[in-house]
């Protein structure tokens, strides 16, 4: 009842759908599922592929084997053969190329019954139909998905059929499952990192939303689009610099506002983070992580950008910085960037990368009366003449918007300034408002959530993570522990100010302590040091750009303890 | 009578003479005679000394970065159509640091009035050329003369698309108050390049300079035609045009966004709740 599925082909080859077909349709019967995607930066050819995982409960992370292999090309035979356990098939076409060894394999002529169902590009259909037979699930639910894929081009959706039933029949081996899970009286839902987090935006009130398109970014962007009838503007910008700019004048107008980049967008984006921490603006910025330097590894993933977050732009201002960590928290996790934001009128910089935003499951539904809108604007009752920087509580001045307030003006600048925003030059008042905006940090610390802790009270061995290796880090703490080893996984989503209480608990106590993060120099276990002066023992490190999964954490582990 | 909105007790930080002080009382008197309020309108601007106009001009004010006014007036734009929004910036602010927003959002067309001092010399950070400055002037930088060939503001907007192209001078009061109204009234991105001297940096197109070549626009002109406005755009030196070079009206930022969605009131509790219909999209 677990299907470990890789379907590999080169872009333009229609293998995305297929991969997304196929998840829907296991999620439909039941099953758990948990889909990534593994693409190179370009629009044809090369090789991409996408790894589906199946199961009775959602899976939290992928896997390096499969059980399914579907080769929409010879390269994904070249590549993947290696990943397919023992008792796996891969499926071929055979006027394609002639495998090696084709003990394993499944002759599936996709390109030929493609043809003689409409048209070769419907290969990928051929194949989606082929799966279904090796995974033992009827056809119904997928024709039905395909009718209404192409609702909108007359007969193609027929032709489609047509040819999915060809791949279906022509399978002339036994099922590789022989039972499934029952199907779920619970309802669900299927989406990727990037839809959740537009949706979060849309769902928290955000009505301005401007980007430049960046690679992993964009697919918020596109999220926001086609929710644009919700109550949300998005306007393309001609530029990062455009972005954050046009974010800070839609937030200090009185929207919330969003932008979101990769890290070369973000370089950009710097000089306008400083000019929302000195203008005491709210904006949240989501930064999808992917590996630099320079334009790196677009398509891949990486948490190399984390120093750089908490050091970004001239002078000193607060911010906080936020993590997407698994679709479960990060939609609520994002609302609470809004939420920081407009009470501490900073910016909140909310890290994602490449695996959370292309990688998809199946959970439950959000809870929409969950999420925060209080914005923490002033009211009629504020004090006259109205300042803009008033001294107050926690740093924070009341936020009036422009216009709010007949007879009142609302001036905001990038100068030092005094409470009303104008101009100056002069040492007291400088010092007074540095300390004012610097005062919002310690207040900030409040609010910042500890890490989840899963495990023994007293582990003799700690994981420590942050972001999107929780999946994989909560999957290889099962391992470790169903080894007999005493293992705990301390997971932080809240990471600037760093929560340190569960920290200062946990580390000097545990035998054997690991930082696992994507990236080469360490940057949260030097934050860590930074911070509480703990070291940890060993850094588990991946910086080739490829997700964690539970066997390399295992594997890096084990020798350890 | 007290125009409300010129602060009684600041007084600018400008250069004694320094063209700025007529544009800021031409743009006062502007805003007055259109029987606007301070709260109704906002104002944008970058860094240089344009740029600090926020401060002398009382309006809502967001002094941001050089050559972001655009881009901060743009989100402006989107969140609250309802407000009249200037942009106040200079030729470096606008032509150099900020010349790419300055090319899209001519395409974009959101209702701002742009009011770019050039003086033709960058005067905050003391006297290197600008990108409008003629050939020929040297500086500390530009030591053998600026050999690089001049922007040309109106003609470039005039190209990319811009409905509302005007120029006009320091020195030509009435007439730049005129150009200002009609810029605030146009529905649209409108660009307005206001010659003013830089007394302190800029020795070669000084006040007499821009006075004796300073030419009204006649009555005989065509704003409707982009030829003849292209016509004047080109000609520089002994003979400068003042005056609305073009003026046609086209579909604006506002009313492509308005069509799509109503922006919300900021005042108005958002309740999370009605967007739950979101995630019927991912149901399985």
């Amino acid at each position: 009842m677990t299907i470990r599925a890789i379907i590999g082909g080169a872009a333009g080859q229609g293998m995305d759908t297929l991969a997304n077909t196929l998840a829907r349709i296991l999620a439909k019967h039941g099953y758990g599922v948990h889909a990534s995607r593994d693409y190179m930066s370009r629009i044809r050819g090369g090789h991409n592929f996408s790894m589906i995982r199946a199961e009775t409960s959602t899976p939290w992370s992928h896997t390096d084997t499969c059980n399914l292999l579907v080769c929409l090309d010879e390269q994904s035979y070249d590549v993947h053969l290696c990943a397919l356990e023992p008792d796996g098939v891969f499926v071929y076409d055979p006027d394609q190329f002639q495998p090696s060894d084709q003990t394993q394999g499944v002759p599936l002529r996709m390109a030929a019954l493609a043809r003689e169902s409409g048209g070769s590009i419907m290969a990928n259909t051929v194949a989606l139909g082929g799966c279904l037979a090796l995974l033992d699930l009827p056809t119904e639910q997928a024709e039905a998905f395909l009718l209404e894929a192409f609702s909108d081009k007359e007969g193609v959706g027929e032709q489609n059929v047509q040819a999915l039933r060809a791949g279906f029949s022509s399978i002339q081996r036994d099922p590789i499952v022989q039972d499934h899970p029952n199907p779920s009286t619970e309802a669900h839902i299927f989406l990727e990192g990037n839809q959740a987090l537009g949706m979060s935006a849309a769902a928290s009130g955000c009505t301005f939303f401007t980007a430049y398109p960046m690679t992993p970014a964009t697919g918020v962007m596109t999220y926001l689009a086609s929710v644009q009838g919700e109550g949300v503007i998005v306007e393309q910008a001609e530029d990062e610099i455009a972005a954050i700019n046009a974010t800070l004048g839609a937030s200090y107008s009185g929207a919330r506002a969003m932008t979101a980049t990769s890290g070369g967008g973000f370089s950009l984006m710097v000089e306008g983070l400083s000019l929302a921490g000195m203008t005491e603006t709210p904006a949240v910025i989501i930064l999808a992580m992917r590996p630099g330097p320079a334009t790196g590894f677009p398509t891949r993933t990486d948490q190399g950008d984390l120093a750089f977050v908490l050091g970004a732009g001239h002078g000193e201002f607060p911010r906080a910085v936020l993590s997407a960590t698994r679709l479960e928290d990060a939609f609520y996790r994002l609302n609470k960037a809004f939420e920081l934001a407009d009470r501490f009128q900073i910016p909140v910089i909310f890290l994602s990368d490449q695996h959370f935003a292309d990688t998809a499951r199946t959970i439950p539904p959000y809870d929409f009366s969950a999420l925060r809108t209080d914005r923490h604007l002033a009211d009629e009752s504020v004090q006259r003449p109205y300042a803009r920087y008033r001294i107050g509580a926690d740093g924070c001045s009341p936020r009036a918007v422009p216009g709010q307030l007949p007879g009142e003006v609302v001036l905001a600048d990038s100068d030092e300034h005094d409470e009303r925003g104008f101009i100056v030059e002069d040492a007291a008042t400088r010092r007074a408002m540095m300390d004012k905006r610097m005062g919002k940090h310690n207040a900030l610390r409040r609010f910042m959530e500890e890490p989840t802790y899963e495990g023994p009270e007293s582990p003799d061995t700690l994981l420590v993570g942050w972001g999107s290796s929780y999946g994989s880090l909560r999957e290889a703490r099962e391992v470790l522990t169903n080894q007999g080893i005493s293992v705990g996984h301390l997971h932080f989503a809240d990471i600037w100010p760093l929560p340190t209480e569960k920290l200062d608990g946990l580390l000097p106590t545990a035998k054997k302590t690991f930082c696992v993060e994507a990236n080469y120099g360490g940057q949260f276990a030097n934050l860590v040091r930074q911070q509480t002066g703990h070291s940890f023992d060993h850094n588990v490190l991946r910086y080739d750009g490829r997700p964690f999964t539970s066997a390399y954490i295992v594997e890096e582990v084990k020798p350890h303890v | 009578m007290s125009n409300p909105f010129l602060h009684e007790t600041d007084i600018p930080a400008w250069c004694p003479g320094c063209g700025n002080f007529a544009i800021r009382e031409v743009l006062a008197e502007a805003l007055a005679e259109l029987e606007l309020e301070p709260h109704q309108v906002l104002m944008c601007s970058g860094i240089g000394q344009a740029a600090k106009m926020p401060h002398y001009i009382r309006v809502n004010g967001f002094n941001g970065l050089h050559g972001r006014a655009l881009p901060v007036a743009l989100g402006t734009r989107a969140a609250n159509p309802h407000l009249t929004c200037i942009v106040q910036s200079g030729d470096g602010d606008t032509y150099g640091e900020g010349g790419n927003h300055f090319l899209h959002n001519i395409r974009r067309n959101p209702n701002i009035a742009h009011f770019v001092h050039n003086n033709q010399v960058y005067g905050l950070t003391k006297g290197q050329a600008s990108p409008t400055s003629d050939p020929g002037m040297r500086t500390a930088v530009q030591t053998d003369g600026v050999t690089s060939t001049p922007f040309n503001p109106l003609s470039l907007a005039l190209t990319v698309g811009a409905g509302f192209v005007a120029r006009g001078f320091s020195g030509a009061r009435d007439h730049l108050r005129e150009i200002m109204m009609a810029a605030i009234r146009f529905p649209g991105y409108a660009l307005v390049d206001i010659l003013q001297p830089c007394v302190s940096f800029n020795k070669m197109n000084t006040f007499a300079w821009y006075k004796e070549r300073a030419e009204p626009i006649g009555p005989e002109h065509d704003v409707t035609s982009l030829e003849a406005a292209r016509t004047l755009a080109d000609k520089w030196g002994d003979h400068i045009p003042i005056g609305i070079l073009y003026h046609v009206e086209r579909p604006t930022f506002e009313d492509h966004i308005l069509s799509r969605s109503v922006p919300s009131d900021p005042l108005v509790p958002f309740v999370p709740t009605t967007k739950a219909h979101l995630q019927d999209a991912f149901r399985i």
